[in-house]
């Protein structure tokens, strides 16, 4: 299994007690698989997505990545993973202003180590995967808003990541640029074998993905169909 | 450095009028250094020239500085130090400012009576009618060796000229003490027109020997010079210590050296200021970065770069123009030219901004990767 979290449970302060973000939330995702993540605003679909990350730490449960288990790493072995095994497709493209779209992608690879002849390569290959070939030297400024999506979308490719996490990437774009956005992302993780995690507020575009599951007040529940994969030891009710 | 380098290019503005601040600071700085260490051997070069390890001077009352103007050393006193156990050579050294005249040319100059043959003496012929210029004085006066000229009350020739040498920013004149005493004593000036009476006067009033006596010790003899102190009432200190003794060098010194300080806290200052606000502005980028895995020394690395960068570009700019500035000023201006008045404060400047700069990058440790999930760019 790429991703596994475990009864998680995430609270934030609030005044004088805590709010539940997370409540024993559960979810396995095989490689190759894109689950898709639906729920209401403030529902805690990016609290999930950040415990994924391991840019929160929750308050009990377990997360494994790429079959390591993250909550004894310290902050650079957190950072290491991230780096090597985890791919962040942020809601905004949140491109790096003074560099180019092959850019984006080859600082990627310079902060894993890699060779910078190599890492121009393929970034350029990836730009091309996801139809930017020609637009490899435009600063982010010089490109549209589903383009820079798609530098965001390769950008968390460059490094072969294990895991895909994906925040809200068609909440900038029309519907048609939105379609097409989630079908390359659901065509990557089946050709790269990436388990996919897709948060998304908008429900046209679940058709394509292979399973889909809601939060509701910080619980996660299988919507049907097709079902299958995701846990259901969360309650459903509050 | 890989995304600090595309910072650099793409900020570039920004950069460059960072640097060009540097650049300017550097300048100033190295024109002050310049100035500062000019200044300063116009001051003491005389002194710190001297063949000596120590300087006597006669002790100030209830523990004030000594002072060339004020030191006054008698025979008595210049006898005991000769015969002090360790001593090597104990020679006295006679200071006046006073003024000398070559035609229509009058000029301030330092007059340095010295024993004629002492270490302390320079190669030329020296005795009751005959002085050596410095080459500074030589050439404000317009005298060569046999001219004449006129120092207080005496009329002297010039036997030879040495290399330049300057007391509180005065060309030197040697004499031999006997020249020296009669402008040691106002008394003695004032009633030396003619120089036979001068000579009787300044004897009649028992003149001092010398302003201080220069000493040789042999240190492996461990040689208590506090005790002779204290039992003719003098002070002995260190020819480097002895540059404070010169009022105008204290006064002076400090002054520059305090704006130089200054100069240097600005720069730290500005350099930290200007990183603080890049960093601030930079915050999303580093969430960003730090999400995608990249490690806090990493990106302090790669913004100490920054700082490095700016830093010896804009104050290697600002070193080379101040040494140029120096080079083309000539001798105009008491500047000074060397490794030490331009690669030093160089290497101070970029040691501080970098100071500056590292505890204004340091809020990149602060920066919380989770705020790139929610971030808008």
């Amino acid at each position: 299994m790429n991703l596994s979290l475990t009864d998680i449970t995430l609270t934030y302060p609030d005044g004088t007690g805590r709010l539940t973000a997370l409540d024993q939330v559960s979810l396995e995702v095989p490689a190759g698989t894109v689950v898709a993540v639906v729920g209401p605003s403030g529902s805690g679909k990016s609290s999930l997505l950040a415990v994924a990350a391991t840019l929160i730490t929750p308050d009990s449960g377990s997360v494994t990545v790429a079959g390591r288990e993250t909550r004894t790493l310290g902050p650079g072995a957190l950072a290491e993973l991230r780096r090597n095994h985890i791919g962040v497709v942020f809601q905004q493209p949140n491109l790096l202003p003074s560099l180019t779209a092959a850019e984006q992608l080859q600082v990627m690879a310079h902060l894993a180590g890699r060779r910078p002849r190599h890492a121009r390569r393929r970034a350029l290959e990836l730009l091309d995967t996801v139809g930017l070939s020609q637009q490899a030297d435009r600063r982010p400024h010089q490109l549209s808003g589903g383009q820079r999506q798609r530098v965001n979308i390769a950008r968390a490719l460059m490094n072969e990541p294990s895991v895909l996490l994906v925040d809200e990437p068609t909440s900038a774009l029309d519907q048609e640029r939105g379609a097409a956005v989630m079908n390359l992302l659901v065509n990557l993780t089946h050709e790269r074998c990436t388990a996919t995690v897709v948060v998304t507020h908008d429900r046209s575009h679940l058709r394509a993905v292979d399973r889909t599951a809601e939060v509701h007040d910080g619980r996660l529940a299988e919507l049907p169909p097709p079902g299958g994969l995701i846990s259901r030891r969360a309650p459903t009710t509050t | 450095m890989f995304v600090a380098c595309k910072d650099l290019r793409f900020a570039r503005g920004r950069f460059a009028l960072m640097g060009v601040v540097t650049t300017l600071i550097a300048l100033l700085v190295g024109l002050l250094s310049g100035l500062t260490a000019g200044l300063g051997r116009e001051n003491t070069q005389a002194i710190t020239s001297l063949p000596a390890d120590r300087l006597v001077f006669a002790a100030a009352p209830d523990g004030e500085s000594v002072s060339f103007a004020d030191s006054r050393l008698e025979k008595t006193t210049l006898t005991a130090w000769r015969s002090a156990p360790g001593v090597i050579s104990a020679d006295p050294l006679g200071i006046a400012m006073t003024r000398a005249e070559a035609g229509a040319v009058n000029r301030a100059v330092a007059a340095f009576g010295v024993t004629p043959g002492s270490p302390l003496a320079p190669d030329a012929k020296l005795d009751s009618r005959q002085a050596v210029l410095s080459q500074r004085a030589a050439d404000e006066l317009r005298l060569t060796v046999g001219d004449t000229f006129r120092l207080g009350a005496r009329q002297l020739i010039v036997s030879g000229i040495a290399e330049g040498s300057m007391f509180s920013h005065t060309p030197v004149v040697w004499t031999s003490l006997d020249v020296w005493q009669p402008l040691a004593s106002p008394r003695a000036v004032e009633v030396g027109r003619d120089d036979q009476a001068g000579d009787q006067a300044t004897e009649a009033d028992d003149p001092p020997v010398a302003t201080v006596i220069a000493l040789r010790v042999d240190s492996s003899a461990s040689p208590d010079i506090g005790a002779v102190d204290r039992r003719l009432g003098t002070r002995t200190v260190t020819v480097e210590d002895s540059l404070a003794a010169i009022g105008s060098y204290t006064a002076e010194n400090g002054s520059l050296q305090l704006m130089r300080g200054f100069l240097f806290l600005i720069s730290a200052l500005v350099i930290g200021a200007f990183f603080t606000v890049w960093t601030i502005q930079r915050s999303t980028d580093i969430a960003v970065l730090k999400a995608l895995g990249a490690s806090t020394g990493y990106l302090l690395r790669d913004a100490v770069g920054q700082a490095v960068v700016l830093l010896v570009l804009g104050t290697g700019v600002g070193t080379a123009l101040a040494a140029l500035a120096g080079v083309a000023l000539g001798d105009t201006v008491p500047f000074v030219l060397e490794p030490a008045t331009v690669l030093f404060p160089a290497l101070t400047m970029t040691a501080l901004g970098l100071l500056g700069a590292v505890l204004a990058v340091r809020r990149v440790t602060a920066v919380d990767p989770l705020t790139a999930l929610g971030s808008a760019r």
